[in-house]
C-alpha cells in the first residue's frame, strides 16, 4: 500500500501537468461559466450539463486512459524494475489517472457554480449528484480503459476498441432499448427496462440525474416506477452497487491481467 | 323576553334587525333562527358559536361582524333551504369528514338566489355545496382545506345540478377539488385562485355554457378537468405548476364548440390535453415550460390551434397516432428554424411540432425513460438533417416567426 | 555465490519459444556480455531477470534469492532499459527522487555517473523538454545510483555520444572493482570485448557458448569477437 502511494504521488504530480487534463478541465470550465451567462439560473444549467457529463466524461476518460497507459508502457517497466510489488503499481497508476480526471471535472463544473454560491439558486443536491455521478463515470471508464490497454498490445485496436466501448455504451445500447420497447410495447416493461438501466453505468447515471430533477414527472409511470425503486433504500443501494460493480470488475480484471502479465 | 320581539315581528311584519352576540339576551344562532321571519337581517356578533346544525329556512340575511367564529363538529354548519339567503362576513371551521354524508360548512340546498360572499372557511369537508341552487353569487370566500387524502376531503366549491351561479374572487385551496361543478349550466367563473387542491383546482362535468376567465389555477395535484360539456369558454386563465405524473395543466375530454383564449399553460407535465374534443378553438394561448406542451388525441376534431405560443416546452405537440386531425396554424414556436422571405411575418416553410420520439413515447410510454439521451439528441439531430424522419402529422403551415405576433 | 542462477528456464510467447530450458550460472563481481541475434531471447531473459516476464518452467536466482514474484530482491538490482521513457512533464530531479523514494529510505548513493555526465543542470527541466542523449545519460544515472550489487544494462551506450560513452565506460570498470556484478547485453561487439570478462551467447533461445571472453577466441580461433562470434552462429549448435 505504501508503494502504491509512493507512485500515485508521483503519477498526480505528471498527470496534474498534463496539457490534456487542463485542457478538459479548462472546456469544462468554460462550457459550464457558458450555460450560467446564456441560461442563468443553476437548475437549468446543472440539467443542461447533464449530457455534457453523460457522453463528454466516459468519452473522455476511456481515450485518455488507453492513450495514457498505452504511452506510459516503458516507465512501467523501468518501476516493476523497482522493488515494487505489481497489485500497488496498478493501484498507482489508476489512481494517478483517475484521481486528477475526477478533479479536473470537480473543478471545471463546480468552479463556476462555487462562484455563485449564495447569489443564484443552486439545487445544491442536484449538483452534488451530478458531480457524483460524473466522478462515478469517471472511475468506471478509466477503469475500463485500463483492462482494453492491458489486454489488446496494439494501441490502435485498443483504441479502437475503447471508442467502440463509448459507442454502444452512449448511443447503441440507447438504440436497442428503444427497439425494445417498440417489439415488446404489448408486454409490461417497467421491470425489464429497470433491469437494462442498471445494466448500463451512462443509463443508470442518467436515469438517477433525471429523477433527482422534476423531470421525473414527465416520465410517466415508467418514470414512477424508476422512482419507486429508486426511492427505496433497497433500490438505491442496488443503483450504487451497479455503479461500484461497474468500476471494481474492470478494475479486479485489469489488476488480475497486470499481475500476470509479462512486460 | 323572546315572546315580546316574537310578538313584535308577528305584528309589525316589516323586516328587522336581531343581534346575536355572547352573554347578551340572544346568545346563539339557533334562537335567532327560531325567532326570525322573512326578510329578516340577523347580525351575529364576534365570539365563538358551537351550536348544532343551523337551518335557514325563511328568506334571511346573516352577516358576520367582527368574524364571529362557527365551530362544527360531527355535523354540517349551515344549511340553507330557503330562497333569497344571504350569508356573509363568518368564520367557519371545523367540519369533520364522513364517508356517508358530504357534510359542507354551508349547504344550499333546493334554494335559489343565494349569496355567500367574504366568509373564511378553514379545515371543513367540503366547503360550500349548492345543490338544485340556481343564480347562487359565491364571492370573495377563502377556503382552506388541510385534506391528506382524497377520500378526507371534499370540495372547496361545489355544485350540483346549480345553473347560473356566479363565483367569483374566491381562493381555495388544499381541498379535494378546488372548484367542482357538475350538471351546472350557465356559470361564470372569475378571478378566482385555486392552487394546491388535491386532486383538480378546477373540475367540471356536464355542464355547458360556462366561462371561466381571469382564474388561477396552481399546483394542483392533477390540473384542471374539464370534461362532457359544450359550449365553454376559458379565457386569460394561468394553468400553472400540475407537475407530476398524470397532472395537466387542463385536461379536455368530451368537450365541443368551445374556446380557449389567452391562456397561460406553464410548467406543467402536459400543457393542454385534448381527447374527444370537436370544433375547439385553441387561440392565442402561451405554453411554456411544459413536459408537453399539447397532447392532443386522434380523436380530436375540428380542433384549431391559432396564434398560439410555444417555447421551452421538452414535447410542444405530441399524438397517439399519426392521423391525428387537429388542425395548427400561425402559432409561434421557439424550434421553428425557417426563414419568412417574403417577410409577412410568417415562415415560408411549415413547421413540424411533432417530434418523432414524441411520437414513439406516445405510442410506447416506457421509451421515456431515454428522455434525454444522447441517443435522443441524436435522433433530433436527425430530423433536423433529414427532415423526411419528422411525422408529417398537424403540421403548422404558417408559423410565426415572432412572439408577440408582428404586423407586417 | 552466483549472481543469476537459471534452471531449466523456458518462455513462450504463443507459439514462439523465445527460451528453451535456459540452464545459466553468471558468477557474481564480473562483467558478463549477452549477446545474441535479434530474437534471440535476449530481452526475455533480462525481463525474467528482473521479473517483469514470468517463465513459463524453470527457476531463477538472482543474488542468491529465488524469483518468485516477491519483489524486495530488485532492491538489489540497478537496470537499465534499452529505451529511456520517463513521465513527460516530471523533472529530472522528481524522477529520480520518485524512485528514490520507491527503492526505501536509507539506500546507498552514488552520484558518479550523475557528476560525471554533468547532469545537474538538466535535472531541474520537464522530462519532455531534455534530447534523446540526456534522456540516455539519465536513464544511465539512474541504474548506477542506488550502489546495486548487480546491474543489468540493456544496449547501454546505443545513445550516447563517446564522451559519455567512455564516462559510462570508466564507471563500469570502478563499479565492478567494488564487487558488484554486471549483465550487459549490447550489439556492439567491440565494447564488449574491451570491458567484459565473460560472454553468454544466445541463439533461438539456447545458451550456444558461456565462458571467458579468451576462451570463446581460442575456441573459434579468431582473435576478434566480432569474427568469433559470427563463427558461432554459422556453427549453428557448436
Amino acid at each position: 500500500m505504501r508503494g502504491a502511494r509512493k507512485i500515485l504521488g508521483y503519477q498526480l504530480r505528471d498527470i496534474a501537468r498534463n496539457r490534456w487534463v487542463i485542457g478538459y478541465a479548462a472546456i469544462l470550465l468554460l462550457l459550464t461559466e457558458a450555460l450560467f451567462q446564456l441560461g442563468g439560473d443553476g437548475g437549468r444549467v446543472v440539467l443542461s450539463l447533464l449530457n455534457l457529463v453523460l457522453i463528454f466524461v466516459p468519452l473522455v476518460a476511456l481515450s485518455f486512459g488507453t492513450l495514457y497507459l498505452y504511452n506510459a508502457r516503458e516507465f512501467i517497466e523501468l518501476l516493476l524494475a523497482q522493488p515494487v510489488g505489481r497489485g500497488a503499481m496498478f493501484a498507482g497508476l489508476w489512481g494517478g489517472l483517475a484521481l486528477p480526471l475526477s478533479t479536473a471535472l470537480l473543478a471545471g463544473v463546480g468552479l463556476p457554480f462555487l462562484f455563485r454560491a449564495g447569489s443564484t439558486t443552486i439545487p445544491a443536491r442536484s449538483l452534488l449528484v451530478l458531480l457524483g455521478t460524473g466522478v462515478m463515470l469517471t472511475l468506471t471508464f478509466t477503469a475500463i480503459a485500463f483492462l482494453i490497454s492491458l489486454r489488446f498490445e496494439d494501441r490502435a485496436r485498443g483504441f479502437g476498441l475503447a471508442l467502440l466501448v463509448w459507442l454502444g455504451c452512449a448511443v447503441v445500447y440507447d438504440g436497442l432499448v428503444l427497439l425494445v420497447v417498440t417489439i415488446f410495447s404489448r408486454w409490461p416493461l417497467e421491470t425489464p427496462l429497470l433491469v437494462l438501466t442498471l445494466l448500463n453505468p451512462l443509463d443508470l447515471g442518467r436515469v438517477v440525474l433525471l429523477l433527482d430533477f422534476d423531470v421525473a414527472a414527465l416520465m410517466g409511470y415508467t418514470g414512477a416506477v424508476f422512482q419507486r425503486f429508486l426511492g427505496t433504500a433497497l433500490g438505491l443501494g442496488i443503483a450504487g452497487l451497479a455503479l461500484v460493480l461497474w468500476t471494481a470488475l474492470p478494475l479486479l480484471l485489469g489488476a488480475r491481467r497486470f499481475r500476470r502479465r509479462d512486460f | 323576553m323572546i315572546l315580546p320581539l316574537l310578538a313584535g315581528a308577528l305584528l309589525l311584519g316589516a323586516p328587522r334587525t336581531i343581534r346575536v352576540a355572547p352573554g347578551t339576551a340572544l346568545p346563539t344562532i339557533s334562537t335567532a333562527l327560531g325567532v326570525a321571519a322573512d326578510g329578516d337581517t340577523i347580525r351575529v356578533g364576534p365570539g365563538e358559536y358551537r351550536e348544532p346544525e343551523l337551518v335557514i329556512a325563511r328568506r334571511l340575511t346573516l352577516l358576520g361582524e367582527g368574524w364571529p367564529v362557527l365551530v362544527g363538529g360531527d355535523h354540517q354548519i349551515l344549511t340553507v333551504t330557503a330562497d333569497d339567503v344571504t350569508i356573509a362576513g363568518f368564520v367557519l371551521r371545523e367540519v369533520s369528514p364522513s364517508a356517508t354524508d358530504d357534510r359542507a360548512a354551508i349547504k344550499v340546498r333546493d334554494a335559489g338566489r343565494c349569496r355567500i360572499e367574504n366568509n373564511t372557511l378553514i379545515d371543513t369537508f367540503f366547503g360550500i355545496y349548492l345543490s338544485r341552487a340556481a343564480g347562487c353569487v359565491v364571492r370573495g370566500n377563502r377556503i382552506r382545506g388541510s385534506g391528506t387524502t382524497e377520500a378526507l376531503s371534499g370540495n372547496a366549491i361545489h355544485s350540483w345540478s346549480s345553473n347560473d351561479l356566479r363565483i367569483e374572487g374566491n381562493l381555495v385551496r388544499g381541498h379535494r377539488d378546488g372548484i367542482y361543478l357538475e350538471f351546472t349550466t350557465g356559470a361564470v367563473v372569475r378571478d378566482n385562485t385555486s392552487s394546491g387542491n388535491l386532486r383538480y383546482g378546477l373540475h367540471f362535468m356536464f355542464s355547458n355554457q360556462c366561462e371561466y376567465t381571469d382564474n388561477h389555477f396552481l399546483a394542483n395535484g392533477a390540473g384542471v378537468a374539464v370534461m362532457y360539456s359544450h359550449h365553454v369558454l376559458m379565457e386569460r386563465n394561468t394553468f400553472a405548476e400540475s407537475w407530476g405524473s398524470g397532472a395537466y395543466g387542463v385536461l379536455l375530454k368530451d368537450i365541443s364548440d368551445s374556446r380557449l383564449t389567452g391562456n397561460r399553460f406553464d410548467r406543467n407535465s402536459t400543457g393542454l390535453f385534448g381527447e374527444g374534443t370537436n370544433r375547439v378553438e385553441v387561440t392565442g394561448n402561451e405554453f411554456t415550460r411544459n413536459g408537453w406542451g399539447v397532447r392532443i388525441m386522434a380523436d380530436a376534431h375540428e380542433t384549431a390551434f391559432t396564434g398560439n405560443r410555444f417555447s421551452g416546452n421538452s414535447f410542444d405537440v405530441s399524438s397517439n397516432s399519426a392521423n391525428a386531425a387537429s388542425r395548427f396554424r400561425g402559432n409561434y414556436w421557439d424550434r421553428y428554424a425557417g426563414y419568412d422571405l417574403d417577410r409577412d411575418g410568417y415562415g415560408d416553410v411549415p413547421f413540424a411540432p411533432v417530434r418523432l420520439f414524441a411520437l414513439v413515447v406516445q405510442q410506447n410510454e416506457p421509451a421515456l425513460i431515454l428522455l434525454r439521451s444522447f441517443f435522443v439528441s441524436l435522433l433530433d439531430l436527425a430530423e433536423r438533417v433529414a427532415p423526411v424522419l419528422t411525422p408529417r402529422m398537424m403540421e403548422d403551415p404558417r408559423p410565426l416567426m415572432q412572439w408577440p405576433a408582428v404586423a407586417p | 555465490m552466483n549472481a543469476i542462477t537459471a534452471r531449466g528456464v523456458s518462455k513462450r510467447f504463443g507459439r514462439l519459444e523465445v527460451l528453451r530450458q535456459v540452464d545459466l550460472e553468471i558468477p557474481a563481481g564480473r562483467i558478463t556480455g549477452l549477446v545474441g541475434p535479434n530474437a534471440a531471447g535476449k530481452s526475455t531473459f533480462i525481463k525474467s531477470v528482473l521479473g517483469l516476464v514470468r517463465p513459463d518452467a524453470g527457476e531463477l536466482q538472482v543474488l542468491g534469492q529465488l524469483v518468485n514474484g516477491d519483489e524486495r530482491y530488485r532492491a538489489r538490482i540497478g537496470y537499465m532499459p534499452q529505451a529511456a521513457h520517463f513521465p513527460e512533464n516530471l523533472s529530472g530531479a522528481e524522477v529520480l527522487a520518485m524512485i528514490r523514494d520507491l527503492r526505501g529510505p536509507g539506500v546507498a548513493s552514488d552520484t558518479a555517473l550523475l557528476d560525471g555526465f554533468d547532469l545537474g543542470p538538466q535535472l531541474d527541466k520537464p522530462i519532455r523538454t531534455l534530447s534523446g542523449g540526456t534522456r540516455q545519460k539519465l536513464s544511465a544515472a539512474l541504474a548506477f545510483l542506488f550502489r546495486p550489487d548487480l546491474l543489468i544494462l540493456d544496449e547501454p551506450t546505443a545513445g550516447l555520444d563517446p564522451i559519455a560513452s567512455g564516462i559510462f565506460k570508466e564507471q563500469l570498470a570502478a563499479v565492478r572493482e567494488r564487487g558488484a556484478s554486471i549483465l550487459l547485453a549490447s550489439h556492439t561487439l567491440s565494447e564488449l570485448e574491451a570491458h567484459a570478462d565473460d560472454i553468454v551467447f544466445l541463439l533461438d533461445g539456447r545458451i550456444r557458448f558461456h565462458g571467458p571472453v579468451t576462451q570463446l577466441m581460442e575456441r573459434t580461433g579468431f582473435a576478434n569477437l566480432e569474427r568469433a562470434v559470427a563463427a558461432l552462429m554459422q556453427g549453428g549448435a557448436a
